[in-house]
């Protein structure tokens, strides 16, 4: 059926809830309201309010209880309504979820997934529109997934929902509504820590991964330039075998993220190639990447953000540089 | 041995009832342009609220949250403010902007999506809207602990919802306020929804007011839809937090009449029969019905206050879309005091890529 990404997520929250009764939702507005994306939209109605349970206003309160509930056997997926306030969150998430099974040696394990909306783009308030991955990835102990499309989101959630580790589900919310795609009713999984090569090319590597997938995807169909393009979708754990091999057949790398640069994403992503591949490189890599500024309001977001033109300026410098 | 060696009430005020019918004997002290004031205030305020969400669905301005119902919360509190004194608000407390007499095409211009309407004017004694629930809360609390230590006489205001009653940082503000005793006023504007979660929904507690009683200080519950209640309340805690005795809780019970913001659809969970009762419980209803039989104002007044402040609100719109864009290069410029090598860096390659 066609999908899009809010429709391809609220099916697979339901049908792993139908086949697992110890998967259970919790998050701030989530029941009756179906929360303010509707994702979880019709869900307390089929399974409950004791399976799809509105929380206070409270974020470190959902995930901390999480942590305990998934100690009883329950699986949470817990849900953030925006970036900007899984912070309240961060101590229990960086303190105690990432960190449980390592404590006890095994003993206990953090069966949690955290669903949050990431991302600009839709002209929102302060708060709304920033991508703070990099604080998760750093965190040993976390998994980050960020999914690009429909199809994509719904076999990367069963994935997480069925991982023994709590895996952060970052949702870019600015491809929401805006990709509509064939995406199976049955049920289905897409590993995490595998990447996906979206577009094969010969003449330049291009690595991004969430909302940015589809302006590098309109731009690799497009180009004079043979560019492989690979959607990431799982950040930590990387998949660096698909990244190295793609680097060693062209030679050349294009990095883009929405994140800030310093510390972003494509710092680890050029830190890894030149551990192992750095002789097949042709030219420096290049990062197309949002500036090291806070995310302005909506009268001026388009400054901050990426867009086609630098990409294909990006793509351009490369391939000239190329030795 | 088994005793009970601490017992609590939790008081509470209704001074002009939804008739407007005032209870004479605990009517606060209060000038007659006092109240006239107050009124110009809700009427300016209410019409600011109507002329934002018409901006809003003409495209004119971003996401608003609506402010009807909850404005002699704000008013009749803020009102009381002496110099060097300082509001912490949340996101929905445009009346607080208003009563402390920020132009009002900065709210337009900030709730336009434009950081330039936060550049708070220097004579206006409110702090900067601030999104993430109850995180603010500690900030009033931190200031006034900074009045307290340089001994000075002023006092801070702090405004949230109920929601965010249920956040760690509310309880840290009130620990802190309770423990060094300082001049804070928190005003828990319970209007009985954050987003879609109703009140019984957020907490077990009765009431808000009580939680002040866990951390060491008086809490009250008035009726948030009467300037009276209000204004008295926050007068006796400003009294005591001038004269050195502490905080106070004021929880303001009203209602939210609107949606949560121009995003949400109040309708998917909440009914029109509550919506209707407490459309009838309008703080300015009640207080118009007071006025005019008190002969305070006539009719004609009233229609004459209407038009003033339409007259207001409509100028400042057209000042608002008078305002030329922000350069786009400012987007840098306020990161640090000043620009990094860094950041100079990537402002010189931002006007060769994108500007
Ligand atoms: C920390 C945090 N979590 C979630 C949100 C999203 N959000 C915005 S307003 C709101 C409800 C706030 O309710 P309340 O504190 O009662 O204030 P009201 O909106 O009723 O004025 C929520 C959940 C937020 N802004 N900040």
């Amino acid at each position: 059926m066609q999908l899009n990404i809010i429709e391809a997520i609220n099916l697979a929250l339901k049908q792993e809830m139908r086949k697992d009764k110890s998967v259970i939702l919790i998050g701030e507005d989530i029941g009756e309201d179906g929360g303010v994306f509707r994702v979880t939209d019709g869900l307390a109605k089929i399974y409950g309010n004791e399976r799809v349970i509105d929380s206070p206003l409270s974020e470190s309160g959902i995930i901390g209880t999480s942590i305990g509930m998934a100690l009883t056997g329950l699986k949470p997926v817990a849900e953030i309504q925006f970036e900007g306030f899984i912070f309240p969150a961060i101590d229990q998430l960086i303190n105690h979820a990432s960190r449980i099974r390592n404590r006890s040696r095994g003993r206990f394990n953090c069966h949690l997934v955290v669903r949050c909306p990431i991302g600009g783009g839709i002209k929102a308030l302060e708060h709304h529109s920033d991508s703070p991955e990099s604080y998760f990835i750093h965190t040993p102990g976390l998994k980050v997934v960020i999914p690009s499309s429909p199809y994509e989101a719904k076999g990367l959630l069963i994935s997480a929902i069925r991982d023994p580790d709590p895996v952060i589900f970052f949702e870019p919310k600015k491809i929401y509504r805006a990709i509509k795609e064939e995406v199976p009713e049955e049920e289905y999984t897409i590993p995490l820590g595998k990447a996906k090569i979206v577009h094969e090319g010969s003449d330049l590597t291009m690595i991004s991964y969430g909302s940015a997938i589809k302006t590098c995807k309109e731009i690799v169909e497009t180009a004079s330039e043979s560019i492989e393009l690979i959607d990431l979708r799982t950040l930590s754990p990387l998949d660096t075998d698909t990244i190295i091999a793609s680097v060693k057949k062209t030679g050349k790398v294009v990095i883009v993220h929405e994140a800030q640069k310093t510390l972003g994403f494509g710092a680890e992503i050029i830190a890894r190639i030149n551990e192992k591949a750095f002789f097949s490189l042709q030219a420096p890599i290049e990062r197309v990447t949002g500036y090291d500024i806070i995310v302005p309001l909506p009268k001026s977001e388009q400054y901050y953000h990426i867009n086609k033109s630098r990409i294909i300026n990006a793509v351009k410098k490369v391939m000239s540089n190329a030795i | 041995m088994e005793k009970i060696i601490e017992k609590f009430d939790v008081p509470y005020l209704q001074i002009l009832d939804e008739n407007g019918n005032c209870d004479e004997k605990l009517k606060p002290s209060i000038s007659l342009e006092m109240i006239k004031k107050i009124y110009s205030l809700l009427i300016l305020t209410r019409i600011f609220d109507e002329k934002a969400l018409s901006l809003q669905r003409q495209g004119r301005i971003g996401t608003f949250p609506p402010i009807k119902g909850e404005e002699a919360c704000q008013i009749a509190s803020a009102i009381l403010m002496e110099n060097g004194d300082m509001a912490f608000p949340a996101f929905r407390e445009h009346g607080v902007y208003i009563t402390r007499d920020l132009p009002i095409e900065m709210l337009f211009q900030y709730w336009g999506g434009d950081e330039r309407g936060m550049k708070i004017p220097e004579k206006v004694s409110v702090f900067t809207v601030s999104i993430p629930v109850g995180t603010h809360i500690l900030h009033a609390t931190g200031m006034a602990m900074g009045f307290k230590f340089q001994k000075k006489k002023n006092i801070t205001l702090t405004y949230f919802g109920e929601g965010a009653t249920s956040e760690g940082d509310f309880h840290e503000a009130m620990n802190f306020a309770g423990e060094f005793k300082v001049p804070v006023i928190f005003i828990c504007q319970n209007n009985q929804y954050a987003i879609s979660t109703p009140v019984r929904e957020q907490t077990a507690s009765q009431t808000v007011a009580q939680k002040a009683i866990a951390y060491g200080f008086p809490g009250i519950r008035v009726d948030g839809n009467d300037i009276f209640a209000v204004y008295k309340a926050t007068q006796l805690a400003i009294q005591r937090a001038r004269a050195g005795k502490g905080p106070t809780l004021i929880e303001c019970f009203t209602y939210r009449l609107g949606d949560h913001t121009t995003s949400d659809d109040a309708k998917k969970y909440r009914g029109d029969v509550e919506l209707k009762e407490w459309e009838k419980k309008d703080p300015i209803i009640r207080f118009e019905k007071y006025l005019t039989s008190k002969k305070i104002l006539n009719q004609k007044e009233i229609a004459s206050e209407k038009n003033k402040a339409t007259k207001k609100i409509e100028e400042s719109v057209k000042r608002y879309e008078k305002i030329q864009p922000e350069n786009s290069e400012e987007i840098f410029k306020y990161t640090y005091a000043s620009m990094t090598e860094e950041l100079n860096e990537q402002l010189e390659q931002f006007k060769k890529e994108v500007i």
